[in-house]
């Protein structure tokens, strides 16, 4: 079978890779880009550990076939951090232990960073429904969602100080 | 496999006249498990979000327009479109996750032909109309007529939906849709419904009620309509909906429920549909039945 030739923009950067007609967006990523930080949980849409987001909105990397992305702008886990300071979300992560073996954390952050550019200030039902697409066989939810929710309210207060903390995709 | 991209609904009709064993798709969230799952690959894979009228959304003063391909997402973010249909918005916000209504559509939900896609009951009671292409050019059909059974539909080798076409709503109408699921999210619905009702000074003039998941396919419930015209939206008038929403289900006996159960489950949600609806209609909405869409 002939290989595809992509180009698209992966966390900032022009990007080109070849792919075969029906590899997954996923496959693609880890194996033909290099960029292994989106998980493979299920491979069918239900557990979120290959979020990405594909020119802007969150979406199963598992459910995209690669030669669709020709042309898009996407953020994986690995364009969180910016010039080598974790994103509030990484940090929160971190310090509220809201992980436990770590395979479906690079899809709960993109998931999380898609709600917080869209509603910077979620209640935690808004969290708990906007993350219900991932899922966690180790941590529980709870440590995760209160994690989103530190890491929006830092966000804010880094905002209203007069910085950005973050910027959006 | 190969993967196509048509710009245009001609090039795509050319193209699947060229490859029979061709299988559009648009968000691929029903065509990726599947094929996982084992499904015979098709030769082609024809892509439909490459066709800009598959990917619009647009209304005019009597109707509105969605691309087949458009990806519901942009639906529940449509703030003109949940306000005269809040009940069709509320079924495509139950699909899957944000992940999923990043990318699926409501002709790959209507095609794929689950008896329990959720937004099909919804697309029945606004009467909506699918406008069809194939080589020989378009034809408009009711969506109702569009699934003939589970997996099954009655477009032929070739033709596929081009966008759906919706009458804006006369005025004193409400609609709405509520599902039964052992989860609040993330889950197959065990039973849908949904209503919608016009209302004059209080009495029904006009109502269409559609049950998903408790038959082959979605079904219409014309006793409980006709139980419901003419009448104001009382106790008795309610009772009667429920009983005759009850009678039509033909459901399975499956692990996530018994047909007794889904026969008494969809008497409640027709019940609660048309009670909402009716709020809606006469712009009373008290706002209780966001608790009860799943539960
Ligand atoms: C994790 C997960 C959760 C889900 N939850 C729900 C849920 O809660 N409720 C629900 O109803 N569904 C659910 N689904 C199923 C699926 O997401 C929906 O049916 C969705 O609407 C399918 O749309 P799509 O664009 O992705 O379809 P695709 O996968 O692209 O296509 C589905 C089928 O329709 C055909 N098709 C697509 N577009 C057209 C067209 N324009 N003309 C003719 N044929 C066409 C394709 O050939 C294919 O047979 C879920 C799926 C997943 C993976
Ligand atoms: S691997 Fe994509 S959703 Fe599980
Ligand atoms: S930390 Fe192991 S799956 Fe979430």
């Amino acid at each position: 079978m002939t290989r595809t030739h992509i180009t698209c923009t992966i966390n900032g950067d022009e990007v080109e890779f070849l792919c075969d007609q029906d590899e997954t967006l996923l496959d693609a990523l880890r194996d033909e880009v290099g960029l292994t930080g989106v998980k493979e949980g299920c491979g069918t849409g239900d557990c979120g550990a290959c979020s990405v987001l594909l020119d802007g909105r969150v979406t199963c990397a598992c459910l995209v076939f690669a030669p669709e992305v020709d042309g898009t702008t996407m953020v994986t886990v690995e364009g969180l951090a910016e010039a080598g300071q974790l994103h509030p979300l990484q940090q929160c992560f971190l310090e509220g232990a809201a992980l436990q073996c770590g395979v479906c954390t690079p899809g709960f952050l993109v998931a999380a960073k898609a709600l917080l550019d869209r509603n910077p200030d979620p209640t935690e039902t808004e969290v708990r429904y906007a993350l219900a697409g991932n899922l966690c066989r180790c941590t529980g939810y709870d440590k995760i969602i209160r994690a989103v929710l530190d890491a929006a309210a830092d966000m804010q207060t880094a905002t209203n100080g007069g910085s950005t903390a973050a910027t959006t995709a | 496999m190969d993967y196509l991209s048509p710009v245009s609904v001609e090039e795509a009709t050319t193209m699947l006249s060229q490859t029979p064993d061709a299988r559009v798709f648009a968000g691929a969230t029903d065509v990726i498990p599947q094929l996982r799952a084992g499904r015979p690959e098709p030769q082609a894979l024809v892509d439909l979000k490459g066709i800009e009228r598959l990917m619009a959304l647009s209304q005019s003063d009597g109707s509105w327009t969605i691309g087949a391909a458009v990806p519901t997402v942009r639906l529940t973010e449509s703030a003109e479109l949940r306000a005269e249909f809040p009940g069709l918005v509320e079924a495509v916000g139950l699909i899957g996750s944000d992940q999923i209504q990043s990318r699926c559509s409501l002709g790959g939900n209507l095609c794929n032909a689950s008896p329990a896609a959720d937004s099909v009951p919804a697309m029945i009671v606004n009467g909506m109309r699918a406008v069809v292409a194939s080589g020989s050019g378009t034809r408009t059909v009711p969506v109702a007529d569009i699934v003939t059974g589970p997996g099954s539909t009655s477009l032929a080798q070739g033709e596929f939906v081009v966008e759906f076409e919706l009458d804006r709503p006369p005025a004193n109408t409400g609609d709405a849709y509520l599902r039964m699921t052992p989860r609040t999210e993330m889950d197959i619905a065990i039973v849908g419904a949904s209503a919608r009702l016009t209302l004059d000074d209080g009495v029904c003039t006009a109502a269409t009620i559609a049950l998903g998941a408790v038959a082959p396919t979605a079904v219409r419930v014309p006793d409980a309509e006709a139980a419901l015209v003419g009448r104001p939206i009382d106790d008795e008038a309610l009772a009667a909906v429920a009983a005759a929403a009850s009678e039509a289900c033909n459901p399975i006996d499956d692990k996530r429920g018994t047909i007794a159960y889904r026969r008494q489950v969809a008497g409640v949600l027709a019940r609660r549909a048309v009670a909402t609806a009716a709020e809606r209609a006469s712009g009373r909405e008290t706002g209780e039945h966001r608790d009860g869409a799943s539960q």
